[in-house]
């Protein structure tokens, strides 16, 4: 947001907000740490508004729920922003002082009215506007988003849309107001901000812009570093397909299942010259590895820190010794470093932090010490008397030019539909998300038991399973563009006619990203995992197999 | 909210039609109406959904009467209308004794088996319900009948006992108290026009009436007035007093408590100036008022005899401490088990709202204030300040933990005063003569006059009214003193929660201070008289059972005290202590501290009080003559405490 890579706001300020308006997230099932948050702030009287094509569980906390056709975010955000502007609700002095392109904007959202809203969404026009207005005239609003937004072909252009709405509002840089990207695990904030993003150096700093950062990190190194960015995750995989990338090492990550295409991804892993896998399970992705290097649980095995989608740093102590055979990650890079003719000796972590914090000026003032007695503290910190942000861009409302820095510029975007098109032959949009009781491909969660957790369904609105005649519980095919899988039908109210959903919790039952279409944003390189069209078929399955799958279910 | 829907079998269309009875018809389809295509890209709910909550407990009311038992199909459609939890749906309904949650026979006999009743023959009635309907509980298949009956807590009838309460689910329900029973009127399929006739007139009730009214302030209209007429009620001076307080303003009547020394007359004896001055001032809005007449301290019946005689009065009353609280509205929380006084009330609110003393501009005089009538379904603990909120936020009466108390934080969340029956109507009396007159009855640190529920061995039981001041002879002897003049053996004080005092306290003066210092209560006024041929081990296993059942389950102390409290009575009685009486004696001095200590609220507080002075008083000593006695009374009891019912 605003080229700080992260949310603008803390936890707590969703408990005071007085709306909250979660676009594409399922945050009750996806992320319910933060959603107690929400919960009480619910409690003290915010009002919530849900955009998302299937009414979730969090949705049906929402005072409105919008249930957008997958894919139509842009026009029902464009649609907000006219009807903002429209009727005076623009916050004229924020928009002036700290903003650019506001008419480019206001000329781009022009024909989205809400009549084309209605059509590109399906949600009624009123309901957009009550949406509109209730934002617009909101004292603190937040948007939060998660991955409902970004894994779409357009995800940068989605991300903007939301943007575009909060520098229409003032709904930034204000106590209670923000933008909130959630994030998915403990630690995705803080992969960003060590510089885990093809572009950036650690702390956000450009690698191909900001020359001083690149030498300052060079000087510190001793090496020159590449004046151009790398590839994010979507590019290595074509530039595999293509033949320029022929060993990979693969830290924490299992794209074996969790990239979209699965053929795809298993086909092009399989094909590389040398893998390295390092995880602290062997993973789908480690078993086809060359070299496989045990790691230690970060959270409980190592010394270290992580940080949380409030921009939080935390320490991470070692609890545990590792099990035999496992190995810190500092650990191994430095062996692996050691191999290859360079010694960077045994540094500790609280070595490496203090390194990164003299290259990185957000993470300048956080000493480990600082950091264990103010139980975290919220980047940006550039000297040790700084108490650390709650919130980001206050900035932009100063009265000083100067302090005010930079305006935050309007982007303009444009609603483009999902790349993989519904058709005669895929009627059904299919699309996919998580459940309360997994986590991603199930490599973390699926070793644990709990009592909600069902195998992977492909869940069909009643609608859809009436005119299909399937039953709860039986056992279909699924077929995209791409490949088919077979799974069982669940009955799920929270669907529409024509929209279905799936997780992607069981990948050796069902590798749903078989499905899936690699499409992916050219600005941010995230796939199209929630836009697929697909077919359901009946299995005309032979008499013993149809026999022995009756059995399995009698069993 | 996560709304998992468990049924097989869905909602059927009568449920569906008694819950569209209390919430209006259902919307879409995610409100439990048919789905319809519009459903699939919208939806409201939100703040908007969850604040009808509190139509909860009416709903599963509305179910209950007509299909006679609240099925898992009807839980999952309320869930989807009110946007609540089936599971906790369930929770509700569940906690509640007049809600059934499995399939039942569409009549329901509640015969009482309370204290009270228990002196009027109530183990005779119950004997005579098994013979002709089977055994408690059972019933589903005698003769096809629909009916089955159950033993219940006090149904305070407790002056014509023994008393019974049918329950009667249908198109027509039928909801019926009889007292004194008469099992061979029982039947399956009654008729509704048979609960029309009500239950008996005032004047045997309060039979002081019969006499000379003049020294009566709160019984004064007992009897007197049409309770079906407002007219009736204006004509007996009524809101006067409401005009007198509009007259004076909102913080003239506060002072006027104030002078009068009012204390609160539900049993924790606050002064209700300072209640009332906490909310009128309190800067949060809007505020609630609450009337409590979810009286079930066993043994306790005279705000059913107000309500049921002068129910004008108590919406009067109602109306001046909304207006002196700043409140426009006001509940009254009636307990499930008092048809008739609801039904009075009911129609009173109906004529008031449509005379103008309710409504947008009470009487003109430019504030508003409305009532709405909540009905309990089975719960003491609804009695409870803080219980009796939440139920009438439509959820399970357990008490809140306190602070905040209700006149910061109450009835949804915000400033609320809450007073029982009677204390509403000192308010009226005081108005009527001035603060300082009122505070000029009575003693020093007990004013005004105080009604007293006489039951038990007296002569003529009954409600009477008596200045602060009276001593407990005085108060036996004017209900015509003991039952064929035989000795007193104990008086209850206070009921279930009160103390037991022996014949040498009956020069005790009735006072707060007075019942302090020899470590009794008044409570709710229950004075209930105990000869010497009383079964007295079967009359404090019932009081055992009473709070074993009743305890709500939320805390610790309470939960298990009450539990180890019937154990050890069950031992003392059987002659069989663990170790010693005396370490009897000493446990229960324990379970007694923690439960006082310990406890969230008054019931844990108190639910040893009783049976414990009752060991002080020699009334179970195992091991004397009366321990025989007591042994041999306690085959019957043991019985009936084995087929009572067991809710843990």
């Amino acid at each position: 947001v605003f080229g700080a890579g992260g949310g603008t706001s803390s936890y707590r300020e969703a408990e005071d907000a007085d709306l909250l308006v979660l676009w594409g997230s399922n945050a009750r099932e996806a992320h319910p740490i933060f959603f107690h948050h929400v919960l009480k702030g619910i409690r003290r009287g915010a009002r919530m508004y849900a955009v998302d094509p299937r009414r979730t569980t969090s949705a049906q906390w929402a005072d409105a729920w919008l249930g957008i056709h997958v894919g139509s975010d842009i026009s029902l955000a464009n649609a907000i922003g006219r009807e903002i502007i429209e009727s005076g609700l623009v916050n004229e002095e924020f928009v002036r002082r700290a903003t650019t392109g506001f008419d480019a904007y206001a000329a781009s959202v022009q024909p989205y009215t809400l009549q084309r809203a209605e059509r590109d969404t399906g949600v009624p026009g009123e309901l957009i506007r009550a949406l509109a207005h209730e934002y617009a005239r909101a004292d603190r609003a937040q948007i939060c988003w998660t991955l409902g937004i970004t894994e779409h072909h357009n995800a940068a252009d989605n991300v903007f849309s939301l943007i575009n709405l909060a520098l229409l509002t003032g709904h930034v840089g204000r106590y209670g107001s923000g933008l909130v990207p959630l994030r998915g695990q403990n630690n995705v904030q803080g992969g960003g901000d060590m510089g885990a993003i093809p572009n950036k150096l650690t702390g956000f700093q450009d690698i191909e812009t900001d020359l001083a950062a690149r030498a300052a990190f060079e000087a510190v190194y001793g090496v020159p570093l590449p004046a151009k960015r790398g590839w994010h995750l979507s590019q290595m995989f074509d530039a595999m397909e293509a033949g320029e990338l022929t060993a990979c090492y693969v830290i924490g990550e299992n794209p074996l299942r969790s990239e979209a295409d699965t053929g795809r991804a298993a086909r092009l892993l399989a094909g590389l010259e040398h893998l390295v896998v390092q995880d602290m399970f062997l993973t789908d992705t480690a078993e086809v590895a060359d070299v496989v290097l045990p790691a230690t649980a970060t959270w409980c095995e190592a010394e270290g820190t992580v940080t949380s989608s409030e921009r939080r740093v935390q320490r991470v102590r070692k609890a545990l010794e590792p099990p035999d055979g496992a190995r810190d990650d500092i650990e191994i890079i430095c062996e692996i470093a050691r191999r290859l003719g360079t010694d960077w000796g045994h540094p500790s972590a609280q070595d490496v932090w203090n390194e990164l914090r003299a290259l990185s000026p957000m993470h300048a003032g956080m000493s480990y010490q600082r950091l264990e007695e103010l139980g975290g503290i919220q980047w940006p910190c550039p000297d040790e008397q700084h108490p650390g942000e709650l919130f980001l861009h206050a900035r932009l409302w100063e009265e000083d030019p100067a302090r005010r820095g930079p305006a935050a510029p309007f982007t303009p975007v444009e609603q483009d539909p999902p790349l993989d098109e519904l058709s005669p032959e895929f009627p059904v949009r299919l699309t996919t998300g998580r459940r309360l009781d997994s986590f991603n491909t199930g490599v973390q969660s699926g070793a644990y038991t709990t009592p909600i957790r069902r195998p992977e369904t492909l869940n069909l609105s009643p609608e859809d399973a009436a005119a299909l005649r399937m039953a709860e519980g039986e056992i279909v095919r699924v077929s995209s563009r791409r490949g088919s899988v077979q799974a069982p039908v669940h009955i799920d109210d929270t669907l529409r006619a024509g929209l279905a959903f799936m997780t992607l919790h069981f990948p050796e039952q069902v590798a749903t990203n078989v499905l899936t279409l690699d499409a992916w944003d050219p600005k941010s390189g995230t796939a199209e995992f929630k836009a697929t069209a697909i077919r359901v078929d009946k299995l005309g399955l032979p008499a013993p197999d149809a026999a022995s799958l009756s059995a399995k279910a009698g069993a | 909210v996560d709304l998992r829907f468990g049924a097989a079998v869905p909602a059927t269309e009568q449920e569906r039609a008694a819950v569209a009875g209390v919430l209006g018809p259902a919307g879409t389809g995610w409100e439990g109406g048919r789905r319809a295509e519009a459903d699939g890209h919208a939806a409201l709910g939100g703040h908007a959904a969850r604040a009808r909550r509190h139509l909860l407990l009416p709903v599963l009311h509305a179910v209950q009467e007509r299909i006679g038992w609240i099925s898992p199909g009807a839980l999952d459609h309320i869930g989807a209308r009110l946007t609540i939890p089936p599971a906790e749906a369930y929770g509700v309904a569940s906690f509640y004794a007049l809600f059934r949650t499995s399939p039942s026979p569409s009549t329901v006999v509640h015969v009482c088996d309370d204290l009270a009743c228990r002196v009027s023959g109530a183990e005779a009635t119950c004997e005579q319900m098994e013979r002709r309907f089977g055994a408690e509980g059972g019933g589903a298949g005698h003769n096809g009948a629909g009916l089955t009956w159950q033993r219940s807590p006090c149904l305070g009838q407790c002056e014509r006992g023994s008393a019974a309460m049918v329950q009667q689910a249908g198109a027509d329900p039928v909801r019926l108290v009889l007292a004194p029973v008469d099992v061979d009127q029982i039947r399956p399929a009654l008729s509704p026009a048979q609960q029309a006739s009500p239950a008996s007139p005032a004047s045997p009730v309060v039979p002081q009436t019969a006499g000379d009214r003049s020294a009566l302030r709160l019984l004064r209209r007992v009897g007197w007035v049409d309770p079906d007429s407002l007219d009736s009620y204006r004509a007996a001076g009524g809101y006067d007093m409401l005009r007198r307080a509009v007259a004076a303003g909102p913080q003239s009547v506060i002072r006027e408590l104030k002078d009068a020394k009012l204390l609160g007359r539900g049993g924790a004896a606050f002064p209700i100036s300072v209640k009332w001055e906490a909310v009128a001032t309190n800067p949060v809005k809007p505020h609630y008022v609450v009337c409590n007449a979810d009286e079930s301290e066993p043994g306790t019946f005279k705000d059913r005899v107000l309500m049921e005689s002068d129910p004008y009065a108590l919406l009067e009353a109602l109306t001046i401490m909304g207006y002196a609280c700043g409140a426009e509205q006001g509940y009254i929380y009636i307990r499930g088990e008092y048809p008739l006084a609801e039904a009075r009330l009911r129609h009173a609110v109906a004529v008031a709202s449509a005379r103008g003393f309710l409504g947008g501009d009470v009487m003109g005089a430019g504030f508003a204030f409305n009532v709405d009538i909540r009905r309990g379904a089975g719960a003491y603990i609804a009695g409870e300040e803080t219980a009796l909120i939440n139920s009438i936020e439509g959820r399970r009466a357990e008490p809140r933990n306190k602070p905040p108390f209700p006149a910061q934080s109450g009835l949804f969340g915000k400033p609320t005063a809450i007073n029982n029956v009677e204390t509403l109507l000192c308010v009226l009396e005081i108005l009527r003569i001035g603060g300082p007159a009122f505070a000029g009855i009575g003693t020093a640190d007990s004013t005004g006059t105080r009604l007293f529920c006489l039951s038990g061995c007296v002569e003529r039981p009954g409600l009477y009214e008596h200045e602060f001041g009276v001593t407990l002879r005085e108060v036996i002897d004017a209900a015509g003193g003991v039952r064929d003049g035989r000795p007193v053996r104990a008086v209850l004080l206070g009921g279930a929660a009160g103390v037991f005092v022996g014949p040498d306290a009956l020069d005790t003066p009735l006072t707060f201070e007075g019942v302090r210092a020899i470590g009794a209560t008044l409570g709710s006024g229950v004075v209930l008289v105990l000869d010497d041929t009383v079964d007295v081990t079967g009359f404090l296993r019932r009081i055992a059972r009473f709070f074993r059942d009743e305890s709500c389950g939320q805390c610790v102390p309470c939960r298990v005290g009450t539990v180890r409290q019937e154990e050890l009575l069950g031992r003392l009685v059987r002659g069989t202590p663990l170790g010693s009486a005396e370490r009897e004696l000493a446990l229960l001095d324990d379970i007694s501290a923690v439960a006082r200590d310990a406890s969230i609220c008054g019931l844990g507080q108190t639910a040893v009080s009783a049976i414990s002075s009752a060991v002080s008083l020699g009334l179970i000593s195992g091991n004397d003559a009366g321990g025989n006695d007591a042994g041999g009374n306690d085959a019957g009891g043991n019985g009936a405490g084995g087929n009572g019912r067991n809710p843990i």
